[in-house]
């Protein structure tokens, strides 16, 4: 399949990215829509000597993981959002563990059993408590099939690296819309693991690898160790600016969504307006820096307006990220509610000319 | 002269933290002995659960991890699947194995996961401090069923080895006790057992120690030790599935 141009859904671009990124090792629990990435994964990973278990339940999947992963596998599940709250127990022992994974979360409308429509609102899950007690993963947030492709495979090296999940966080549009993919090879690093991996305590001493700490000091050292990865893993941080420095608003937006109004920000500039657009492709490190900094270059003060699939969640970030820099707007459309393009010009387009723009 | 008893080469020289008259220990020296005499010290993965036993790795001298409450066998299972040349095998007390982990071990069994699970029965949660769990017996006082478990209210002792016995994926089933030195000597052949299931490949080994918990039983060391047999009487002490 390697170096071919395929015809793809959002999700097999995820699995053929996994697939490139070395993944040994697949676990999970059917949950509309991803089912194309274990139906992926099943028919491959057989092939290419690597192992597929469809689990009884979610929890369990996410268990099998630890267990791979604590063998020193490359190993991935992946579900959509009741899914992935039921595995969070699991995440939260991963990121304990120090445990390196792949998960993927192909949202759908919430809380509770929702709809299987587009949808954004597992941010505050994803980014802030991933599960119970203070641990984080690195999120990454592609916005196309082939970012899909690229940022999965990538994830592998990434987790291995930081010994910690790492999330990709999707939705239903991307993952169930088609494009073109050119399957292309990947550089993508490997990193030793016979250092911490329980393989049988031959020719060394035995290892224990576990999450309980009933001294105190101990825990607090722990916890701060951990910190100190999430800190170091802004090295990773990416993000896609579209900025001459002059704008007046700005558009920030994630996954898909990002897309629509990537457009229609481009239709803007097209007839002049000053617009410039700002993308976070990792959410959880959030690229505070880089957006603060473009603010802080742009000669007019300027606006910001943060679209998501949501009730608002992101915008929380950008506010937090911003610190009064600049007026923070937020446009939401919950669960099915999707805009077009235009839908996007004619908000901010009401946002430059208003200055009765509806805060909420 | 031949040497007849040893100090286990799995067993780490330390002090047990257990109750006096708890019988982890006891089985914590079995599985160390069969260990020895495998020979598999060096290529087993151990998974520690939540509860007394979670500081396994105190103790037994081989690769472990922590599983979350319930998910050992799950655990178990990805290790398995990712590294078929390990034995692997959990150790798990009632509720931990037959409450909040009772779909993960029936579905590994089922499944005929080449791990060995290791429940250790002792009718109450230990740890958080003798609450009822799904093998108390009828009529028995834990801190949550204060005037006996009523089976009209909370249901009977679940037979978790009648159960696992009836699966295809099963090799090896087995309930035994480590209350006397003949059931001690029996217990460890059927734990010897439990591991040759996997390591042959076989199937799932499953073995369920009785096992005394003097402190949440409100006994003295001995009067637990007897209580044994009163465990037996409603979990027959027996091996339900063999092979050759």
């Amino acid at each position: 399949m390697k170096g071919k141009k395929l015809l793809v859904k959002g999700v097999e671009a995820i699995a053929l990215g996994a697939l490139e990124g070395g993944c040994q090792c697949y676990f999970g629990y059917p949950i509309t829509p991803q089912n194309e990435i274990p139906e992926l994964m099943s028919a491959e990973l057989p092939k290419r000597g690597g192992v597929f278990l469809q689990a009884e339940s979610e929890t369990s999947a996410i268990n099998m993981v630890l267990g791979a992963s604590a063998v020193g596998a490359r190993v991935m599940t992946s579900s959509s959002s009741p899914g992935i709250s039921l595995m969070s127990e699991g995440f939260s022992y991963l990121i304990a563990l120090e445990l390196p994974c792949v998960v993927v979360n192909v949202m759908r409308g919430g809380p509770g059993l929702g709809g299987i429509e587009a949808s954004q609102g597992d941010y505050f899950q994803a980014v802030k408590a991933p599960g119970h007690g203070d641990g984080r993963f690195l999120v990454l947030a592609p916005y196309t099939c082939a970012e899909a492709y690229e940022l999965t495979a990538k994830a592998f090296e990434l987790a291995d690296k930081y010994r910690n999940p790492v999330m990709i966080l999707s939705d239903a549009i991307l993952g169930q819309m088609k494009e073109p993919l050119e399957v292309k090879p990947l550089k993508i690093k490997n990193f030793a693991k016979e250092d911490w991996a329980l393989t049988g305590a031959k020719d060394r001493p035995s290892r224990t690898i576990k999450s309980l700490f009933l001294d105190s000091k101990e825990l607090a050292e722990r916890n701060l160790k951990l910190k100190k990865k999430y800190k170091a893993m802004e090295r990773e941080i990416r993000f896609e600016i579209l900025s001459e420095g002059q704008e007046e608003l700005m558009v920030i937006a994630f996954g898909s969504i990002a897309r629509i109004c990537k457009e229609a920000v481009l239709n803007l500039r097209s007839k002049g307006y000053g617009i410039s657009f700002f993308r976070p492709v990792t959410l959880f490190p959030f690229p505070k820096k880089a957006l603060c900094s473009a603010l802080d270059s742009n000669e007019k003060k300027i606006k910001v307006l943060v679209f998501e699939l949501n009730c608002g969640q992101m915008v929380e970030d950008v506010a937090s990220a911003l610190c009064g820099r600049a007026e923070v707007l937020s446009r939401f459309y919950p669960p099915s509610v999707l805009p077009f393009p235009e839908d996007i010009e004619r908000e901010i387009k009401k946002c430059l000319n208003s200055l009765n723009f509806p805060k909420v | 002269m031949p040497e007849l008893f040893k100090f286990p080469q799995s067993l780490k020289k330390t002090l047990f933290h257990y109750c006096p008259g708890c019988h982890h220990s006891i089985i914590h020296r079995l599985l160390c002995e069969v260990i020895d005499e495998l020979e598999i010290r060096d290529k087993t993965v151990g998974l520690a659960s939540i509860g007394c036993a979670c500081f396994l790795y105190f103790y037994i001298d081989v690769d472990i991890i922590e599983a979350p409450h319930g998910r050992s066998c799950s655990a178990g299972t990805g290790i398995k699947r990712a590294r078929p040349d390990l034995v692997v095998f959990t150790y798990q007390g009632d509720g931990d194995f037959a409450a909040i982990g009772l779909g993960d071990s029936l579905h590994a069994g089922s499944r005929g996961e080449k791990i060995t699970a290791i429940m250790i029965n002792n009718t109450v949660y230990g740890m958080t401090g003798g609450q009822v769990s799904p093998t108390t017996l009828p009529m028995q006082k834990t801190t949550t069923t204060p005037s006996g478990r009523d089976p009209s209210k909370e249901g009977y002792p679940l037979k978790v080895a009648e159960i696992l016995a009836g699966f295809e994926g099963v090799a090896f089933c087995a309930r035994v006790a480590v209350n006397t030195p003949q059931r001690v000597l029996q217990a460890k052949k059927a734990l010897k057992k439990a591991f040759l299931a996997q390591i042959e490949e076989r199937g799932f080994g499953y073995i369920e120690f009785l096992s005394a918990c003097p402190v949440n039983w409100k006994m003295d060391p001995l009067s637990a030790t007897r209580h044994i047999d009163k465990l037996a009487e409603v979990f027959p002490l027996k091996i339900f599935k063999d092979f050759e």
